[in-house]
């Protein structure tokens, strides 16, 4: 923050004016940022091409006509005014590190919650509105307070079928929904340091679900090995001071960490799936831009290889980009979960925020790889949503109700 | 401009955008009009038919956590809700809230002394809140001054066209 304030050091609370090194925008929000720049008469941005991603994911492709007029709009105006990426690429928080917009130490603010996403790599990156993105894109700063941070200590080696989402909601569960409000949460330990990036992205995503203004990562060897075939400019770790100053420090053992459960209907009503193994459900959802990578992917076909999902139970997978498609595609993991029973849909956010695809029923419950499970949030307000991991939302799928991926 | 007094509609902790507009119409991209129907739909079906243009919403902590849409100040502001005075909120909504001309203080205290249908007065400049039944003041947050001109300017697309727009446009 204080590199792009353009300062030496900045202290927790002090207001900063920073510099914005990219601005993403998806196609959900870019319509009414367009509505914006035509109240203002504006049709030049003064941010430069390289620095706005426009990404088409939420509702690709579009099933109404009202969001292919939207996109259309969109497509039209944007196209050669900013770096865009259509819907054959995947969902944003995805493509932005998989195109090498992403960098550690950059600046970054995103029209959607998770972008937060992109703390995995090191980077400062916090969701922000659609108006608040117009003003970045006339002006190329935002107004910022230096938050204070939460340092999460993990140490220990995850068993097996127990992976960093149920490390993420554990947290949840124990901060609560506030417990990092207005905060910045730093992953540490050898636990972050042993974390695939794939597994940092989720962890870093759902910081927002505490409260969370960032999540940061210490970029390292797999950060730099992950982003320098992919990134133009030269990669430079930012490091945290050694003497640095945490607000609070939380411990977690990830080797006692069993899977998690968010139940409904708030993200933080957090418990180990014993309590609730049993539970019926109709729709198991794999996908997002929580949990919709390649090892997310083959976890569960590792679970499904050979067998069958319960005849109850509907299974829709849509890996988070193009490129994870591909390779799921060509190292036998997407047929596994065809033939396996499952439904396997184009790169997008599908029904995670009930927008598209895999919506629920009146009276339906879900077992979801996603990041919210609000009431509605996928469907009829009459339907619920428990969260999990991919293995336990694959155990889910094959036994009909909630279950332990340990166990199959 | 700045004060604000109406009667107050009161709710809890942990009301996420998606109580207060839900995900379901975000694609519809709804106007003013309509969003104003599904105000608080998610927590309370019907909401806009009951609340009256001035009322104000008061909560528990951390109103407006989760999504970023902007949909939900929006709804709020197509509602004419006054101010929405909370324990704290969700800081992506605050911004949001403030960036469409809602606006919103944070008061520490304000949700265990109000209940559905007290009259509040809120001074935006002072921060201060007062309940009216009991004449207690509370001091709620005082914002710096730039947050102050946006609000007074009605929000963020007004301070644009003022400040940045001319820039622009004469570049």
């Amino acid at each position: 923050m204080a590199r792009a304030a353009g300062k030496e050091t900045v202290a927790v609370g002090e207001i900063v004016d920073a510099a914005v090194d990219r601005i993403m925008i998806t196609e959900r929000q870019a319509p009414r940022v367009l509505d914006n720049l035509e109240a203002l008469g504006v049709q030049k941005l003064r941010m430069a091409k390289d620095k706005v991603v426009i990404i088409f994911d939420h509702e690709v492709p579009p099933s109404k006509i009202t969001s292919a007029n939207a996109q259309k709009r969109v497509r039209e105006f944007f196209t050669g005014k900013v770096t865009l990426y259509d819907m054959n690429v995947g969902i944003c928080h995805q493509v932005l590190s998989e195109k090498g917009h992403v960098a550690p130490g950059m600046l970054i603010v995103g029209s959607d919650s998770h972008t937060v996403t992109n703390g995995a790599f090191g980077a400062f990156s916090a969701g922000i509105g659609l108006t608040e993105a117009t003003g970045v894109l006339l002006t190329g700063k935002i107004w910022l307070r230096v938050p204070p941070v939460i340092a999460v200590e993990m140490s220990g080696r995850m068993s097996d079928r127990v992976s960093p989402k149920d490390a993420i909601l554990y947290l949840i569960g124990r901060v609560g929904a506030d417990g990092a409000q207005y905060k910045g949460l730093e992953f540490r330990g050898t636990g972050a340091r042993e974390m695939s990036i794939a597994g940092r992205m989720v962890m870093s995503n759902m910081s927002v679900e505490a409260g969370g203004k960032a999540g940061i990562f210490e970029a390292d060897e797999k950060t730099l090995a992950y982003l320098s075939p992919r990134v133009s400019e030269p990669l430079a770790p930012v490091r945290s001071d050694s003497d640095a100053r945490y607000e609070k420090v939380v411990d977690i053992d990830l080797a006692g960490l069993a899977p998690q459960v968010a139940c409904p209907h708030t993200v933080d009503n957090v418990v180990p799936v014993d309590n609730v193994t049993g539970r019926k459900i109709h729709d198991a959802f794999l996908g997002s831009c929580t949990n919709g990578r390649l090892e997310d992917l083959e976890i569960a076909a590792e679970i499904l290889k050979g067998r069958q999902i319960h005849s109850g139970v509907r299974m829709v997978v849509a890996p988070a980009s193009t490129e994870t498609y591909l390779a799921a595609m060509r190292n036998g993991t997407l047929e596994t979960l065809i033939e396996a029973g499952a439904v396997i849909l184009n790169p997008n956010c599908a029904s995670c925020a009930s927008m598209h695809m895999d919506i629920l029923a009146d009276g339906e419950t879900s077992i979801s790889s996603t990041n919210r499970n609000f009431r509605g949030r996928r469907g009829s307000r009459e339907s619920e949503v428990y969260l999990a991991s991919p293995a336990t939302v694959a155990a889910s799928a094959l036994a009909g109700c909630i279950a332990d991926p340990r166990a199959c | 401009m700045l004060l604000i007094k109406g009667n107050a509609w009161v709710f809890g902790d942990d009301v996420s955008t998606d109580d207060i507009a839900p995900s379901v119409y975000l694609t519809q991209y709804l106007p003013p009009e309509k969003l104003k129907e599904i105000a608080m739909e998610g927590i309370d079906p019907g909401f806009y038919k009951k609340f009256h243009a001035g009322d104000l919403i008061v909560a528990a902590n951390n109103f407006g956590c989760g999504s970023s849409r902007e949909e939900a100040p929006m709804a709020l502001k197509s509602l004419a809700v006054g101010v929405v005075v909370a324990e704290s909120f969700g800081r992506i909504f605050y911004r949001n809230a403030i960036n469409v001309g809602l606006p919103v203080v944070a008061c520490p205290g304000i949700s265990e002394r109000v209940a559905n249908g007290d009259s509040v007065s809120v001074d935006l400049e002072t921060g201060r809140v007062t309940i009216e039944k009991t004449g207690e003041i509370l001091q709620g947050e005082e914002k710096p001054e730039f947050l102050l001109d946006i609000l007074r300017k009605g929000g963020l697309l007004e301070h644009l066209r003022q400040t940045v727009v001319p820039e622009l446009m004469a570049e």
